[in-house]
């Protein structure tokens, strides 16, 4: 039997189902689905979306069902949590199981832009307490006594007036008769008396991961699957004009060789060669022999030197597109006591996910199975049955976990490649990417130009600032992944003359979001600058920031709640982060010094203090960093959370260190880890001071926000250790010894 | 070639290309998944096994000289995460995505049985060949230390 209510002025509703071998399933779900397009810059319709499945059943056992991908950030654990919390169990009896795709059921399954917390804490909390409500009913039903009688502990029911009580797997099967009550109403804990969320609780997959199981898509395996390579034009979107296909399957064990045209978009089925062999060793090692003759297209000859040297001369120019402008800046800057004018640039670079990109795939019956390591799940299936002529409904997507993604697995390329080979082979096929191709074939952080000019007066008050920003796009419009900036983006209304201009670079590099996109570089423009007008005016970088977060002007409108800066809040982490660190009360030798930073970012605030040194040499090493981050009312797990702000803070300091992709001859140079260096224990410091301070915003996420402030932090910190200040990432193109 | 070595205490023969690395025997002929792929060059070691006690690099072995010997994988170490290393990466919850995990730990278990107690410097010296791309390394120095402790009140 099933039981459906509807919250009364919202679209969610309840649905609560005995289930055959007994127990209860509660589900919790949303009238009209919004779309999966969660990705940043894509904010969903709603700021959650009720989708909520839990199971109760006889043995006390608790499942939860995970909707959402798991690439590391902990959202298995986290979101179960908080349904954990109001349902009242304890936290051992529960189990998370992963759901598949299914949009019908689950609405947006996807991982990224942090908004898996925002979007779901409201939902989860109002589910679990929902069905608690009912297991009470259940009770008091049974006993013939008023639920306000009733109290719960750890997945009980007691009567604490005669002593009765009843585990929730006893009464599973009667609180499935109950009336569901409206969700919108149903009364939530006070906080104060959490006793699971906001503590340390250890990853669901753990013991999974540490004894070695099979559980990220690498390590899928079906009977009688053959193993798959696939090589593409060096130069993206390049065509396959001929290959020595039939060399390839001479090869021992080689059983396909074959071309797959491809089509024109980057995001999509390019053309390569498809190597399937009874082994992927097999497979990759025919692969050397392969020959081909590439149409290169038009971009063979695209190179990071010819893009720098392009956005040099536009620099020249007045902006192609005026973006953004107050007050008169050219007034400003030529009445101005001082002008500082800088330009400054961040590289490519690449996501580099430890998993190489890999797909499982089976077409059968007309039918194609799909098991893939994704962050866009929906879309994958989209765009596999829209290329292979493949019926949406006759694809079915695993969500396995993924061993890192970044942004890089909300592309679904491999998945379409996957599909394709599979489709032709019949068998199936896991096509695994060499870590060349994951190199060689990313959906790049997009570069990007700054040229600024900032106006101080005699005051030090930073009265006119103007930014021409060159990214890449055509038509007056950055390309889908380039770099971009928003009208609101810092410093725009906290310097009365501001201006924003933009001009671009045609290009052909596919390029994507990566971990807090657009951030990523803008905090290192922003927030270096900041500090070398803070030099000029012979103030401290700190009060600086005080200064111009204290200058701010609303703007008529809005872009939508918790989407713009709020200089108090910015202001309370840049004030908590100073006091931790004992910013500007510590003797430093020479060689070493601090710099601080703050960015806002995914509806965090984030402000952070590196301590670096740099030895004669010229090699930096990082101290301490201190952080400080304000990320709402409620931490969901301490745990899962402190390991995303380090795991944040150590992957912009790697960036920062080494981290760069670039383009000659419109390929791109770099193909594994020695070339691509990713942070090493030895460069991590060995403390980084996490601190959140607690406010009353709706809790928000945690992947992405706090790794755009080290970045400057870092690079002032270098500033004030060398005099050297950094305008270019990465650190190791510069040279940093000193006597 | 016919190859006949130790897998996790056990004897096990296989037939594969003399050239085939130990990486892909183990996870795509004898199905132990345990052991992961990063980056084929020896640059990342989240394929590490210990060969006779030694931390090392499968992708980098070929399985012709494996004959005769004794390769321990994350498997073997223990199925029920009963091993104090691993116990200590579940108490500290080290891992974010977790890929990298099966190798450090098998590192981690050489270094303690060789050093008891390490130091820092010990730790960063014998672990800086892991990538960790999650960047947990704060974390796993935490737990090897706790390793340490759970070895000696056992
Ligand atoms: S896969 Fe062996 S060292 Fe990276
Ligand atoms: S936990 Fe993701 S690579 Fe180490």
């Amino acid at each position: 039997m099933a039981t459906t209510i509807s919250g009364l002025d919202r679209r969610e509703f309840l649905r609560v189902t005995t289930l055959a071998g007994g127990g209860v399933l509660f589900g919790a779900y949303s009238a009209s689905p919004v779309s999966a397009g969660v990705l940043e810059g894509s904010e969903p319709a709603a700021d959650f979306a009720l989708n909520v499945f839990i199971r109760i059943t006889p043995d006390d056992l608790v499942t939860i069902i995970s909707k959402n991908p798991e690439i590391g950030q902990g959202i298995k654990t986290s979101l179960p949590m908080i349904v954990a919390e109001e349902l009242d169990v304890a936290w051992r009896n529960v189990r998370v199981e992963q759901a598949p795709l299914d949009t019908e059921r689950f609405t947006a399954q996807s991982a990224g832009g942090s908004y898996a917390t925002p979007r779901n804490y409201d939902a989860m909390r109002r589910t679990g307490a929902a069905a608690r409500h009912m297991l009470v009913a259940a009770a008091a039903a049974m006993w013939g006594v008023p639920a306000s009688a009733l109290t719960t502990v750890s997945g009980v029911v007691l009567h604490g007036a005669s002593g009765r009580r009843a585990t929730y797997g006893e009464l599973a099967d009667r609180a499935a008769a109950m009336t569901p009550p409206d969700l919108a109403n149903v009364p939530l804990k006070d906080p104060k008396d959490f006793k699971i969320v906001g503590t340390r609780v250890s990853g669901v997959d753990n013991l999974g991961i540490v004894t070695g199981k099979p559980m990220f898509g690498i390590d899928v395996t079906l009977p009688g699957m053959k193993y798959a390579v696939f090589g593409k034009c060096p130069v993206f979107g390049g065509k396959v004009l001929s290959a020595n296909l039939d060399e390839l399957v001479a090869e021992p064990g080689v059983q396909h060789a074959f071309i797959v045209p491809g089509g024109d978009n980057l995001a999509g089925l390019l053309g390569g060669v498809a190597i399937v062999a009874d082994s992927w060793w097999q497979a990759n090692k025919a692969r050397r022999k392969l020959r081909v003759e590439w149409a290169e297209g038009a971009h063979a000859n695209d190179s990071s030197v010819g893009f720098a040297a392009r956005a040099a001369r536009l620099s020249k120019s007045e902006p192609e597109v005026a973006s953004t402008q107050d007050g008169d800046p050219d007034a400003a800057l030529a009445g101005a006591a001082k002008i500082v004018e800088a330009e400054y640039s961040y590289p490519f670079i690449a996501h580099a996910s430890l998993e190489p990109q890999n797909c499982t795939a089976h077409f059968h019956d007309g039918q194609l199975d799909i098991w893939a390591p994704t962050q866009s799940p929906e879309r994958g299936r989209d765009m596999i049955a829209s290329t292979l002529g493949i019926d949406a409904d006759a694809i079915t997507v695993r969500i396995t976990r993924s061993g890192g993604a970044f942004g890089r697995r909300g592309n679904t390329d491999y998945m379409v490649e996957a599909a394709a080979i599979a489709k032709e082979v019949g068998a199936p096929v896991k096509l695994v990417w060499s870590r060349e191709d994951d190199m060689q074939h990313d959906f790049y952080r997009p570069a990007g130009f700054h040229y600024l000019k900032g106006g101080l007066d005699g005051d030090g008050k930073v009265v006119a600032w103007k930014n021409h920003f060159v990214t890449f796009g055509t038509g007056g419009r950055p390309d889908h992944g380039a770099a971009s900036m928003r009208a609101t983006e810092f410093p725009a209304r906290f310097v009365s003359n501001y201006e924003l201009g933009t001009s671009f670079i045609p290009y052909n590099i596919p390029t994507g979001y990566l971990r807090a996109p657009r951030s990523n570089g803008l905090a290192f423009v922003m927030q270096s600058f900041i500090d070398e007008l803070a030099h000029s005016a012979g103030i401290d970088p700190l009060e600086l920031r005080y200064d111009i977060l204290s200058a701010y002007k609303a703007a008529e409108g809005s872009e939508g709640r918790g989407r713009i800066l709020d200089p108090a809040r910015m202001r309370d982490v840049l004030q908590l982060v100073a006091n931790r660190s004992a910013w500007g009360k510590v003797e430093l030798p020479r060689g070493t010094g601090r710099g601080i930073a703050f960015h806002f970012s995914h509806r965090g605030y984030f402000a952070e203090v590196v301590e670096a040194s740099v030895s004669n040499s010229g090699v930096v090493s990082v101290n301490k960093v201190w952080v400080a981050g304000d990320v709402g009312s409620q931490i969901v797990n301490l745990s899962g959370a402190e390991n995303q702000v380090q795991g944040a803070v150590l992957d912009g300091i790697a960036q920062t260190l080494g981290q760069e992709v670039t383009i000659d001859r419109g390929r791109v140079v770099q193909s594994n880890f020695h070339d691509f260096p990713l942070l090493r224990l030895k460069q991590a410091p060995p403390e980084i001071e996490v601190h959140f301070l607690k406010t009353g915003a709706a809790p928000t996420g945690l992947g992405e926000p706090a790794l755009p402030p080290v970045v400057p932090a870092l690079c002032n910190a270098i500033f004030a250790a060398t005099g050297k200040r950094i305008r270019t990432l990465p650190l190791s193109n510069h040279d940093l010894r000193w006597t | 070639m016919s190859v006949t070595f130790k897998v996790n205490g056990q004897s096990t023969t296989v037939d594969v290309s003399s050239d085939t690395p130990l990486l892909w025997v183990l996870r795509d002929v004898l199905d132990l998944k345990g052991t992961k792929f990063g980056c084929g060059i020896g640059q990342c070691s989240a394929c590490t096994v210990q060969l006779d006690g030694e931390p090392q690099r499968a992708c980098q072995i070929p399985i012709s000289s494996m004959e005769g010997m004794e390769v321990t994988t994350i498997e073997g170490l223990s199925s029920d995460g009963s091993h104090p290393v691993q116990q200590a990466w579940m108490e500290v919850d080290v891992p974010q995505c977790g890929y990298c995990q099966a190798g450090q730990i098998m590192t981690a278990a050489a270094l303690l049985a060789r050093i008891p107690h390490p130091s820092d410097t010990d730790i960063d010296r014998e672990m800086n060949s892991h990538l960790c791309r999650c960047a947990t390394y704060l974390r796993i120095r935490e737990a090897i230390h706790r390793a340490a402790t759970i070895v000696v009140t056992e």
